[in-house]
This record gives structure tokens, sequence and C-alpha cells, in this order.
């Protein structure tokens, strides 16, 4: 023996007295956990994900689990992770894969902000009295406008406008394929979107036909891949978004296995069935700005100027210079998605090592474009690790129009974040293509929860920007005096323009 | 119009303020250089400060003129100060890409004198103006400059009660660059997305208060983006969606581009604000009405106050009173 066994990471435990042995967790549980054994219910912890199924569906709560049951010798530099990455690449001599966001211990720039509220010199509106409005537009904007004065006094708007989408929040649900999750988790997501008056993204999978309902409120995405693109594809969504990169993993592609490229799959990414769809790192056509700029065009072109394009990039260092160069181009949007974005499946040392927070990247980038006079021309749109209405408020603070969700969305239908999402077994239904998995997702259960969501998250908004004497959204956005940082060292703090709290 | 009217009623008005500033601004004061930019600048040492501006204003034009402004000690009213005046006159071969050679140049150099911070604080810039201010109660500013000796044709001015920064000279108000003038009674809580909007068009904030992107703002919208004053009020305080999306199509339409295009230079926040030029005098509040504003009217002079006993102050025989709906911009206009 030479690494022999590693200690298990959960350990699942059953209270004998209470359990009465209806064996639902043994039903519910697709990673092998639990089997019957004679009456007994035989436990094996070494498979557990702690996807909390069991513990969601014991009717007696007899069953517990424990993190970390068993210790390495600590040691603040050999952690358990950075050991167990080394056996598992002793014995396999591969790239290890990971799904969910950012697993490390950075410090959550949004918990070191703060935000403000009116007291005496200004007074806070109420939202139950008075309007706040949140609806924000998204898409190109004009530096001015030519209005005429006609004889008789009427107005005459001269300036062409360009097509803009209209959220009633500010909040939008990311990009998640069909293939990463399950059809009953986008048909739920997109029938929420359309409930709550906000836009979905398909991911690179194709537009199924159970979503063409939801198409207008679908933004549909041209990735590396280019799955299930055709003219009938640009023409359903509401707008496009051309995919450089993600949070996840910047500067790499993506890969569905073959295996779960089921009939349904093939047919919506117009890939045979059985076989891997690859998304290769870059696009085999932009090997330059100017490139990204004609693919916006062409895009443009092929909808008729009728559709918004926005451009999704991940956050890297470079991410202001970048987005200035995207929003020279006729794209009308720039998607930044920050180093804690989620994704189906990632190697763990890019999810966990490439990229910047989404604070900062929105600073910078809304910044850049400010000092280049062009920041009203183009929306920005913050992604990745946005867990509440706070982090919406903040993000849209530090200078974004809008923002992602999407791990908090899967969340809404019942995901427990425990990262296992590339290995297809979801238990609750959403990253999985079982049938008897997707089945357990009640589509229109699901929906309403995501509706809540993003409803009571709404609410809290108003709330927040009626607090800070603000009735109309787009005077936070950018608006960094209304933040204060707290804890957040010099430099960062200057990127973000932001003063330390007390100043 | 000389300036002892718009004296008494300000003072009515000393409840609304703290005794940290105070100011006028009168437009047709200077008929004798009414071609040359007024200069109005603060010294905080003649000896020291004043060669770095004339050398600054030399090399991009002529000094027509210039002196003290004369000022008459008060006891309630310390000078900390030397309030200076210079009628300029810029050289506009200076500039030859720009279409307003002239008001780019002297905009310019505010923004640089003022952004130095080297002792001098240009406070009033336009042609036949001056905005008059220090800090102190409305009646000992007024004396200090004797503003009754001078005579204008428009009048705004302005009690402080600071909250947001200390009662300096600078910040009292009216804020005035190049044409546009501007009191303003209220807390802009979009302030940082308005400063940030306005300086991506070379303004430099200075003044540590929020009242000076409002003048900032009129004069982006108005005299570089050429939009007509209603319009750009307009853009300032718009309609909600709501009442945007009930307008008849062409109406709806320049609108919703208005919120679009000028989306950043929105004010939030409670204000009821009077800003002027040359040719006109516009008052308008928050689209919630938040800070009070009234505006009367005798023969061809139109009066508006935060309080209806400022107006019959000044002006007793008033013949109109009213408080217009939030949002709705109030206009007179120079009859030609």
């Amino acid at each position: 023996m030479t690494i022999g066994s590693l200690p298990p990471r959960y350990r699942i435990g059953i209270d004998p007295v209470r359990c009465m042995e209806c064996g639902r967790c043994i039903e519910n549980c697709s990673y092998g956990v639990f089997s019957r054994d004679g009456d007994k219910i035989q436990v094996n912890s070494r498979n557990c994900t702690a996807c909390h199924r069991c513990i969601a569906c014991c009717p007696r709560d007899a069953i517990s689990l424990e993190e970390h049951p068993c210790d390495y010798r600590s040691h603040p530099l050999w952690t358990r992770e950075a050991r167990e990455a080394i056996y598992n690449q002793a014995r396999t001599g591969r790239i290890i894969l990971a799904g969910m966001g950012n697993a490390l211990d950075y410090p959550v720039i949004f918990d070191r902000l703060v935000l403000d509220a009116c007291q005496v010199t200004n007074p806070s509106l109420d939202p139950l009295r008075e309007p706040i409005e949140l609806l924000t537009h998204l898409g190109k904007k004009p530096a001015r406008l030519d209005l005429r004065r006609r004889e008789g006094g009427n107005v005459e708007l001269r300036t062409a406008l360009t097509p803009n989408l209209r959220i009633e929040t500010p909040i939008m649900i990311g990009h998640m394929s069909y293939g990463a999750i399950s059809l009953n988790a986008q048909v739920a997501m997109a029938r929420a979107a359309e409930e709550t008056g906000t836009y979905m993204g398909t991911g690179e999978g194709g537009l199924h036909s159970a979503i063409y309902p939801y198409q207008d409120r679908m933004i549909v995405q041209v990735a590396s891949g280019r799955f299930g693109v055709n003219i009938d594809y640009l023409e359903r969504g509401a707008a496009i978004e051309i995919k450089i990169g993600q949070g996840a993993k910047p500067g790499i592609g993506g890969h569905l296995p073959g295996e779960k490229v089921c009939a349904d799959i093939s047919r919506t990414r117009m890939i045979p069935e059985g076989s891997d769809a690859i998304s290769p790192a870059p696009h085999h056509d932009i090997y330059s700005i100017e490139d990204l700029a004609q693919l916006v065009r062409g895009l443009k072109e092929a909808t008729e100027w009728k559709k918004p394009v926005f451009v999704k990039i991940a956050a890297v260092h470079n991410v202001a210079a970048i987005a200035a160069g995207i929003a020279r181009s006729p794209a009308d949007a720039v998607v930044v998605d920050g180093f804690r974005g989620g994704t189906g499946a990632a190697p763990t040392v890019f999810r966990d090592h490439v990229g910047i927070p989404i604070e900062a990247a929105v600073s910078s980038v809304d910044k850049k474009l400010r000092d280049q006079g062009i920041r009203n021309e183009v929306s920005v749109i913050a992604s990745g690790g946005i867990r509440g209405s706070a982090d919406v408020a903040k993000a849209i603070a530090l200078g974004a129009d809008a923002v992602y969700i999407g791990t908090a969305a899967l969340a809404a239908m019942g995901c427990r974040v425990c990262g296992n999402c590339y290995r297809g077994l979801c238990p609750w239904g959403i990253a999985t293509q079982r049938p008897d998995l997707v089945a357990r997702l009640n589509p229109d259960e699901a929906s309403e929860q995501v509706a809540n969501l993003i409803r009571a998250w709404t609410l809290e908004l108003a709330e927040l920007l009626g607090a800070a004497g603000i009735n109309s959204i787009e005077s936070l956005r950018g608006n960094r005096d209304r933040l204060r940082g707290y804890m957040l060292d010099e430099s960062l703090m200057e990127v973000l323009d932001v003063r330390g709290v007390g100043a | 119009m000389d300036g002892s009217g718009i004296r008494q009623a300000l003072c009515m008005m000393n409840e609304r303020g703290s005794g940290e500033g105070a100011g006028y601004v009168a437009y047709g004061i200077y008929p004798d250089y009414r071609d040359c930019y007024a200069l109005h600048v603060f010294f905080d040492n003649v000896r020291e400060n004043k060669g770095i501006v004339d050398a600054t204003l030399t090399q991009w034009g002529t000094i027509e003129h210039d002196e003290a402004i004369p000022t008459y000690d008060r006891p309630n009213l310390r000078a900390v100060h030397t309030p200076w005046r210079y009628f300029f006159k810029p050289d506009p071969s200076l500039a030859p890409a720009s279409t307003s050679p002239e008001d780019d140049i002297v905009s310019a150099l505010v923004m640089r004198i003022n952004a130095a911070r080297r002792g001098a604080l240009i406070f009033s810039s336009g042609k036949d103006l001056g905005v008059f201010k220090a800090g102190g109660w409305p009646e000992d500013v007024a004396d200090f400059y004797r503003i009754e000796d001078y005579e204008g044709y428009i009048w705004l001015a302005h009690n402080r009660y600071p909250t947001n920064t200390p009662g300096w000279w600078g910040g009292a108000h009216p804020f005035n660059l190049l044409g546009w003038s501007v009191v303003h009674n209220g807390e802009i809580t979009s302030y940082g997305t308005n400063r940030r909007y306005i300086e991506s068009f070379g303004y430099t904030c200075t003044m540590f208060t929020d009242t000076e992107v409002v003048a900032y703002l009129v004069d982006l919208l108005v005299r570089r983006h050429g939009l007509e004053i209603d319009i750009a009020v307009r853009a300032l305080a718009p309609p909600f969606w709501e009442e945007i999306d009930r307008m008849p199509g062409p109406e709806r339409e320049w609108n919703s581009a208005l919120r679009l295009a000028y989306a950043p230079a929105m004010m939030n926040g409670p204000f009821a604000i009077v800003a002027a030029n040359r040719d006109m005098m516009v008052g308008f509040t928050d689209r919630g009405k938040l800070r009070p504003m009234v505006a009367g009217e005798c023969g061809d002079r139109l009066y508006i106050s935060s309080e209806e006993a400022a107006i019959r102050a000044m002006e007793p025989r008033v013949e109109s009173i009213w408080m217009p709906a939030a949002g709705e911009p109030v206009i007179g206009r120079v009859a030609p």
C-alpha cells in the first residue's frame, strides 16, 4: 500500500431510535450512500457529497451529517485540500475537476462593503408610498440627442435608438445550458424570468422546443462550440450573447461528456448523439478585437439589427481594457463574470486560481469606460457570486447596470451547492440528465420558487434604494459615494473608488 | 433692480440658514465690460497667489482690467479671502478645434485653477454678471459687498445651512460656470453618479459640495449638447417610466430617449433649484417635490423662492402666487 484510503470527507449517521426504516433515503440518494441490509439501513459515507437530499426527505430527522469527521494533522500550508489533490493526482496523473464556484478562502469583498442610508439632511423614501424605479434598459445608448422643437411646440427626436432589453428588475438569470442542467430546471427558470419581467440565458446548449413559449425572455448564447446556433435560434431569442470566457474557468473552453448527450440534447445542440460536446478555448474565428467586432456585426446583420448583442468575458487582470474594446464595437453590453462564478465542471486549478473578483472587475470596467467617456453608451452586467439583494445593490453601486445570478437561482430550486454537478447524478434533478432524477424537479413548483427569490430581492432592493433616498436605480449606478469599505486595504479601496467607514 | 430687494427677501428666511454662508448673483451689472468674462476670484493671499492667476490668464488672452472687489468690513464677517475681479478676453485662436473657443478656454481655466488649489478660486466666470458670496448671514454678506450698489435684471440669492461640507466661502451658493448660475436647496443622493458622469466630460469638481455638479450639468446639457432648457430640466428631473409609458407615441419616444441618454445626469434626492443665465431664470424641484418651491408674478417680473414670505417681502403687490408641481420647471425668459 502506498497511499491507501483517504479519510472520508463526510460521515452520515442514522439515529436508530428515530429511523423508521422507510427507505426514502435509499431511494433518494443517487450517489449510493444508503442500502438495505435485511431490516437495517447500511451507510457508506464515502459516497456522500453533502447534497442533503437524504436529510431533506427523511420524515423523522434521523440522519446526521458531519464534515471532515477524521482530521489530518492540521497545517496552515498543507491543507486537507492540498494534500488530497496530491494523492488524487499521484494516483491518476490527471487534471482534477470540480463544480460550482471558487472554493478557496479568499476574502469576499462584498462583505467588506457597507451601504448607506439617509438621516435628517435628506429624507429616506418609503417604497410602499412612493414610486421606486428599478426598471433597467440594457443596450447601446446615444451619447447625446438631436431633439428639435417643431412649430406648435412638439419635440421631434432625430436620433435613431438601438433596441434595448427592458427589465423590470436589475436581476437576470445567467447562462446555464441544457446539458449542464436538466430541461426541467431550464423550463422552471425560463418561466420565472417571464413571470418577473426579466431575462435568462440559454448557455451554449441550444434552445429546446420546450423553451419556445418563453423565447421572448431568453438570451441565446453563441459560444466557441457554436452548439445549437442557426438563424432560427438567433431569431427566437430576445438578445444574443457571445461568450468569450467564463469566470469559473477563464481562458479555457468547455466539455460536455458524450454520455450526457442523449437524443434530446443531441437535437438541441445539433451534434451526434453520444459525442463529446467540446467548446474550444478560443473562438476559432476570433483572434483579435476586430474579429469580435465582426462577429457582433455579423450577428446583428443576421438578425436585422433588431436584437441587442452582449459579449461575456471572464474577469481577468486586464478586464477593463478588454471591456473598453468591446464597448467600441456595436456590442450592446459587456458581461463581466467574476472568479467566483459557478460552473458545471471546471478544472479545480482554474476555478480556484484564475481571474479576479467581480467587485474589483466591475469597478475598473466602469472607471475605464468613464475615463473614455463611453460609460453610458454601453451596459455592464456583473455576474459571479451574487448571493443576495445586498450584493446586487453593491454591484450596481460599483458600476454595474444589472446582474446575472446562477447558483442562487439553482439554490432556489433545491440545490445545496455540493459542487458535484459534473458527475451528472444531481439528486435534485438540476445538474443531471437521468430521467428519473430529472423527474424529481417539478417545473411548476421550481419556477415559483425562482420567481419568489427574484421578487424578494427586488423588494429588498426597493427598500435599500428608498432608505438611501434614491427613487430610481440609475442614480445608484456607479454611485460609490453610497458605499464604504470596512477593513479593506487602501489599494483595493482605490480600485473600488470607495472611502473607508467613518470617512 | 438693485440688490436691496433680494437682500431683504433672503433675510426673511434666516431660520433656513446657519450664518455660515450666503451669496448673490446679478446679471447685467458690468455694462462697461459687457464683452469680457468677469472672473471673480477668492485669493487666500493677494501677494502670494495673484501672480499665478495673472500669468495663466495672460497666457490665454488679455486682461482688460482687474481690481479688488470693493468690500466693507462687517463686525460679524471675518474676511478670510480677498475677492478680486478680472475682466478677461480669451484669445480664440488658441483653441482652433473648438466651435465655442472662448467659452471652452474660460471653463478649462476655471477647472484648472480651481483644481490646482494654489490659493485662488474662481467662483464666477460669466459675461456681464457677478457672484458675491461669503461665509456669514445674508445681510452681512450683502453689506460686505454693498450689493445695493449693483443694478441687475436677474438676481439669485441663497442662504446656506451647510451639512456635507463646512461653511467655507467657496461652498456658499450661487455656483457659477460661464453664463449659468445655480442656487440649490437640498441634498443630491445621486451625487456620486452625477459627479462621475460630469467628470468624464472634462469637468473637475473642486468645491466639495453637490450643488457644483448642477451648474456643470446645466452647462453640459444646454451649452455643449444644445438642449433647450425645459428639455434639460426634464433630463435632470425626468418623469417616471410609468408616466412616460402612458404618453402618446412621439412624446413617449423622445422622453424615453432622454431618460436613456441622460440616466447618469438624472438627479435624485430632495432638491429645489433655481438656475439662471443671461436670457432666463428657471426653477424646478425633484420629481417627488421633497423641498418647497413657490413662484410668483408681478408685472413682467418672475419670483421663485422657498417661501412665499420672501416673495412678499420683495414684492408686496405680487399678483399671483402658485406652487409648481414636482419636477415641473418654471421658466422666465428675459424679454428681448
